[in-house]
């Protein structure tokens, strides 16, 4: 049998650097070298491996990013996907999590994928709706905060984390699943990984060539709109000490101060 | 028209009203609107509850079997907005339920969603949604560009939940639309984790771990301290990246917000990504050998050392109490 899983990506700004708001429009400032969100990672992995076990099948990573970025997917072929869509357009400036899940589902369709990965939310920007808003658009189940995940013929196996711990989900295919962090262990692309990465087919795409309406993305189609951006009311920083090999004293009397002992 | 009327997306456990629910009532009745509560579940065994914290009335779906939440929920409110039934606003929890409602729900009502909302406030036919950005250095004020219903999730612990002394919500059994292939997953069982002392959201005293401990198996030391503390262990994010501990540990801006009495930081340098999550910390403890450290510019008492060597020493102090 075969599987064709298809990993939503998000290539953002190295998290390492302080991010920052362009004063013009508050869109966060995504100039430079982009890379691939380490939560997206656990994704590709984990695609790879269902794949693998399935004794056939593709690989399809899908992401949206300016300026034809392509660093972070590079990064996902390198670690053994087998091709790459990119919508790069840049009518997409300003798109909100709807109009990126708009996007994100219409590239995923042109893909015959039998299961949709993704994380629980990018790193920058966190909203966290973006993959349940995917499955709706495209008709799909969803399970997300998968910490288990596993094929069975046509119906997948999940644990899902819980408030409470985790529920044992069984869904049908063609499904979404987001996965946490820490999932898999993900491997690291080898330097051939790297080399075959470079002539792997990166498909790029614009909006008009997706066939959607430009008015229902971006900043026309967003249905949200930053008014302030402020400096918060910052929190002051108290006694700092070295340790001396005491400090666990200071420590105990601090806690006694506060009457948690 | 101003907002008139606010739906709270209500979360429960074996008919216990989630806290975050309740304060989400409580920050809905600020508004001066009418409010009231949607359940994918039992209504009449969260009714008293619900309506102590001011809402009149709770649309009930009734027992949803083994379907995931999200699915009645969001079908059967889609249902009642395109039935003439269309509230102003519609709140919900940054929670794995309020996050995969509030998903499907805005794709069926096409609009947006806001989210991470600490904060919120009515002005004119508008909401402005508040945010804590970069860690929570900035605050960022959001609004709608289109009409209602505005779709907003709040992070937990963002108002303190305070009762009306209303009497029981009113109960209104819904209809759930089919949800078709959408429709496909279903939870087959349950499972509770063990937990020994009080949970992270609720624990007055929360010890967390970082890189800083080095490897998976110091991890026990933090577990050690919070027992001692009788508080919840937690984790950086990288640890849980690491697969140290699992990701309900994590506190962060992709984890938990935790507001305890004291919060405890060991081996953890305050990534903007964890600060977010423990800065509403009444008192902050921080052990990090790097004295340049971010985290020891919030913490109100920063011991610049290795956790190897303090955390056992107070440990041991504490046992010998």
């Amino acid at each position: 049998m075969s599987l064709n899983v298809a990993v939503c990506v998000k290539q953002i700004p190295d998290p390492a650097t302080p991010g920052s708001l362009s004063p013009a429009d508050h869109t966060l400032v995504r100039e430079g070298k982009l890379i691939l969100d380490d939560s997206d990672a656990y994704g590709v992995e984990m695609a790879l491996r269902l794949v693998e076990a399935a004794g056939g099948g593709e690989v399809t990573l899908v992401s949206m990013a300016p300026n034809s970025e392509q660093s972070g997917l590079r990064t996902g072929l390198a670690m053994g996907a087998h091709k790459a869509i990119l919508v790069s357009d840049p009518v997409l400036k300003g798109s909100d999590a709807l109009g990126t899940a708009k996007v994100l589902a219409a590239a995923i369709k042109r893909v015959n994928a039998d299961l949709v990965i993704t994380a629980t939310e990018s790193t920058d920007g966190y909203t966290g709706t973006t993959p349940v808003q995917i499955a709706e658009l495209m008709g799909l189940p969803s399970v997300t905060f998968a910490k288990k995940l596993t094929v069975n013929g046509s119906s997948l196996s999940v644990d899902r984390q819980t408030e409470a711990g985790y529920d044992e989900v069984t869904t049908t295919l063609p499904a979404l699943v987001s996965v946490t962090a820490g999932v898999v262990e993900v491997r690291y692309p080898s330097f051939k990984g790297i080399m075959a990465a470079k002539g792997k087919p990166l498909e790029e795409l614009t909006v008009a060539a997706l066939g959607l309406d430009p008015s229902a993305v971006g900043w026309a189609g967003s249905g949200q709109q930053v008014v302030s951006v402020t400096d918060s009311e910052a929190r002051q920083s108290g006694e700092v000490i070295e340790d001396d090999g005491e400090s666990h004293h200071r420590i105990v009397a601090f806690l006694d101060q506060l009457k948690v002992l | 028209m101003a907002i008139s009327k606010i739906w709270v997306f209500a979360e429960a456990d074996n008919g216990k009203v989630a806290t975050v629910t309740l304060e989400l009532l409580t920050a809905a009745r600020a508004t001066g609107a009418t409010v009231e509560a949607f359940i994918a579940g039992d209504g009449a065994a969260v009714a008293a509850e619900l309506g102590a914290f001011g809402a009149s009335k709770v649309y009930a779906t009734g027992d949803v079997g083994g379907a995931l939440t999200s699915i009645p929920a969001a079908s059967a409110m889609a249902a009642l907005v395109s039935g003439g039934n269309v509230p102003d606003a519609i709140l919900l929890s940054q929670s794995y339920e309020g996050r995969d409602t509030a998903g499907r729900l805005s794709v069926k009502l096409d609009k947006t969603v806001l989210t991470n909302a600490v904060g919120f406030a009515v002005e004119g036919d508008n909401l402005v949604v508040e945010h804590a950005v970069f860690g929570g250095a900035k605050t960022l004020k959001a609004t709608f560009t289109a009409g209602g219903p505005f779709l907003v999730m709040v992070r937990p612990k963002s108002f303190v939940a305070e009762s009306s002394g209303g009497g029981a919500a009113g109960v209104e059994v819904v209809a759930v639309p089919d949800a078709g292939a959408t429709g496909g997953a279903t939870i087959t069982s349950r499972h509770a984790e063990e937990r020994t002392g009080p949970s992270l959201d609720e624990a007055a005293v929360v010890v967390s771990g970082g890189r800083g401990l080095g490897e998976a198996a110091k991890y026990q030391m933090i577990e050690d301290l919070a027992k001692l503390l009788k508080g919840a262990p937690g984790a950086s994010r990288a640890i849980v990246d690491a697969g140290w501990v699992p990701y309900s540990y994590q506190v962060g801006q992709t984890g938990k917000t935790v507001k305890p009495a004291v919060y405890i930081a060991a081996g953890i340098s305050g990534a903007t990504q964890h600060m977010v999550g423990m800065k509403g910390a009444k008192t902050i403890i921080a052990i990090n050998k790097d004295k340049e450290a971010p985290i020891f510019g919030i913490a109100d008492l920063g011991i610049v050392g290795d956790v190897h060597k303090v955390l056992p020493k107070l440990i041991a102090a504490l046992q010998a109490r």
